[in-house]
């Protein structure tokens, strides 16, 4: 079972590797990935210090170019995929068909993931995209955990599942909020709810946090205000004002370790490309340990009450879920 | 340019369902597609009422065609797919690329609705060559992203091997969730939700803590707080548009087909009432009007 863990700069990328990451996914500095935010990811030549750095330590470098092309840039999301073949990485992360089928032709042996961002909920999605040759598929985080052992059961190809990190409650590369409320999708522009949009005002202690003028929430001065992720907000439905979608928190499965390593999940994914050098030291940190006990002796696996402590201190709202594989949370 | 009724979105008593769909026989819609596409517990029309209303409906005239749902996530679920695929007279519509696995299998044609994630040429292209004869864009593309897909050279010589359709009307499907929302409303888990979503034949409102209505919910599917209406902007899909959708709405659908109709070369503008959008297609924010 594998961990892999996110890296949105060098030292990001050095902090997985030296805290026991087996593998380490990036991206590119531009909107063929689905973290484009402002001062982050690799440019061509840090591109290549990264795969140098992760093969010096006998680990894999996963690139994501997993946005939709544009129909007038389509050529940048075919170099993104020559840029990181020519850089040595060892898996590409794609979502869209074109961009799947580009590099299934040109690098028939280059490893192809598929992106959480296509969306394969299912036996017959997954299916689809066999053509493309994908070794392995990331879960979208909707499922629980029976229906990942459903799949696990029924699918002969490697399966990977969000461990830990923000979490998306909608079926991921289906969503369009965020293009609803600021024109920018994860689809379109790599991002969603993007800081551009974001304002905060304070009326009288009252903090209001507004997406592209649409009010996120409102917090008392005794609450922590969190990103105004626009799934993540008080709204009103019928007589009630509550987290109508989703409240902020992270997605947190070591409870479901030793299950999802029963069913044989290939591996277990860090949410957090966005997320300092620190951030990632802590977090792989802790799933290494938790990921070394459950392979020596599954059956005597125990959650660590400091590890638990550790993952609530980086969590949103301090708070964490089981999210989807808790058919409860549904 | 034709006109296409959508599969209702919204969970309805079967009466009710009997009733608008009698009529949509008597209606000047072209293309009516059918089925569940958002929750498959929401059964009071089973597939066998749907085919029912799929004959009486190509009786009166009408293409049908049987839409699919968006997020599978069991094998009950695809079971049930199968006999959409495999129902030996009508076109299907895939929201979902699962289905389209099955179509191509069978090596039927079928319509890639607004939830396959097509966002250029080659995809465009890919999917012809499986099947592809009808492309309903992506809901948050724009006009000229449709535009510049379609003048492209690679995609010149297929161009007369699809249709190009648009969700011009309605509340835009905007997200699909593991999660029921209607049910999370209600306090009830999706396990107990004894379909409450029938109480709601126009969705939940959401409104932000200041009073716009930013969201409708459907269940596990999330909906535009605005009705996307595009009745002015027909004049500029002339050319590339060849199928203009409404979606039903509980009330207003057949007279707003009468407005678009009227409309389709700008000579009878409407002016759009404070609760529609039409901001994706003039590539803006969804929820935005230009």
């Amino acid at each position: 079972m594998e961990l892999l863990c996110p890296a949105g700069s060098m030292p990001a990328l050095k902090a997985a590797i030296e805290h026991g990451a087996d593998a380490v996914y990036i991206g590119l500095k531009d909107d063929t990935n689905a973290r484009h935010f402002a001062g982050l990811n690799f440019d061509e030549a840090k591109l290549k210090d990264a795969a140098r750095y992760v093969h010096q330590h006998g680990k894999k470098l996963h690139v994501a170019i997993n946005t939709f092309a544009h129909p007038n840039n389509y050529q940048r999301w075919q170099q993104a995929v020559d840029m990181a073949a020519d850089a040595g990485a060892d898996v590409l992360i794609l979502a869209d068909i074109a961009v799947l089928a580009y590099a299934a032709e040109r690098y028939p042996k280059l490893e192809r993931h598929l992106s959480v961002q296509a969306s394969a909920t299912n036996a017959a999605a997954i299916d689809f995209y066999r053509q493309f040759n994908i070794s392995r598929v990331v879960l979208p985080r909707v499922l629980s955990m029976q229906q990942v052992r459903a799949l696990a059961r029924s699918c002969d190809i490697d399966l990977e599942v969000f461990a830990f990190g923000s979490l998306c409650i909608m079926a991921e590369g289906r969503c369009y909020l965020s293009s609803y409320m600021t024109g920018q999708s994860p689809n379109t522009a790599g991002a969603c709810s993007p800081a551009a949009f974001v304002n905060w005002q304070d009326n009288n202690g009252t903090l209001e946090s507004r997406l592209n003028g649409v009010l996120i929430d409102r917090f008392a001065p005794n609450e922590t205000a969190g990103y105004p992720t626009l799934c993540k907000g008080r709204f009103t439905v019928g007589n009630d004002t509550y987290h109508a979608l989703e409240e902020p928190t992270s997605l947190n499965t070591l409870d479901l370790l030793p299950e999802l390593y029963a069913e044989g999940i290939k591996s277990l994914k860090i949410e957090g490309r966005q997320r300092s050098p620190a951030y990632v030291a802590q977090i792989t940190k802790v799933w290494r340990a938790a990921i070394d006990a459950v392979m020596a002796t599954p059956e005597r696996f125990n959650v660590q009450p400091q590890w638990q402590q550790v993952l609530a201190g980086l969590s949103e709202g301090s708070q964490t879920t089981l999210g989807a594989y808790h058919r409860k949370w549904k | 340019m034709q006109f296409s009724l959508g599969p209702v979105l919204y969970f309805w008593p079967k009466a009710q369902m009997l009733a608008f769909y009698r009529e949509v026989a008597d209606s000047d819609f072209d293309i009516v597609y059918l089925g569940e596409t958002v929750c498959s517990k929401r059964r009071e029309l089973k597939f066998d009422d749907y085919m029912a209303i799929a004959h009486m409906l190509r009786e009166a005239g009408k293409q049908v065609c049987l839409s699919s749902m968006t997020l599978y996530e069991s094998p009950g679920e695809l079971r049930e797919l199968r006999k959409y695929v495999d129902n030996g007279e009508f076109l299907v519509e895939a929201n979902d690329v699962g289905a389209i696995s099955m179509l191509q299998q069978q090596g039927l044609p079928f319509v890639a609705g607004a939830a396959i994630n097509c966002y250029n040429q080659h995809t465009l292209r890919r999917l012809v060559s499986m099947g592809l004869t009808r492309w309903v864009m992506p809901v948050e593309l724009s006009g000229q992203w449709l535009t510049e897909v379609l003048h492209q050279s690679i995609i010149a010589d297929i161009r007369d091997c699809f249709r190009t359709e648009v969700f011009s009307f309605g509340h835009l499907p905007l997200a699909w969730s593991g999660r029921c929302f209607t049910a999370r409303s209600e306090n009830r888990s999706k396990d107990q939700c004894e379909l409450c979503c029938i109480n709601y034949p126009q969705g939940r409102e959401v409104t932000s803590q200041d009073g716009t209505q930013v969201f409708v919910l459907n269940g596990i599917q999330t909906q535009s707080g605005q009705r996307y209406n595009l009745v002015n902007q027909l004049s500029t899909m002339q050319g590339q548009v060849d199928i203009v959708r409404l979606s039903p709405q509980l009330s207003g659908t057949f007279d707003w087909l009468a407005k678009f109709k009227a409309n389709i070369n700008g000579t009878a503008p409407q002016p759009l009432p404070a609760t529609d959008s039409n901001g994706y297609w003039l590539n803006l924010a969804g929820m935005a009007t230009g």
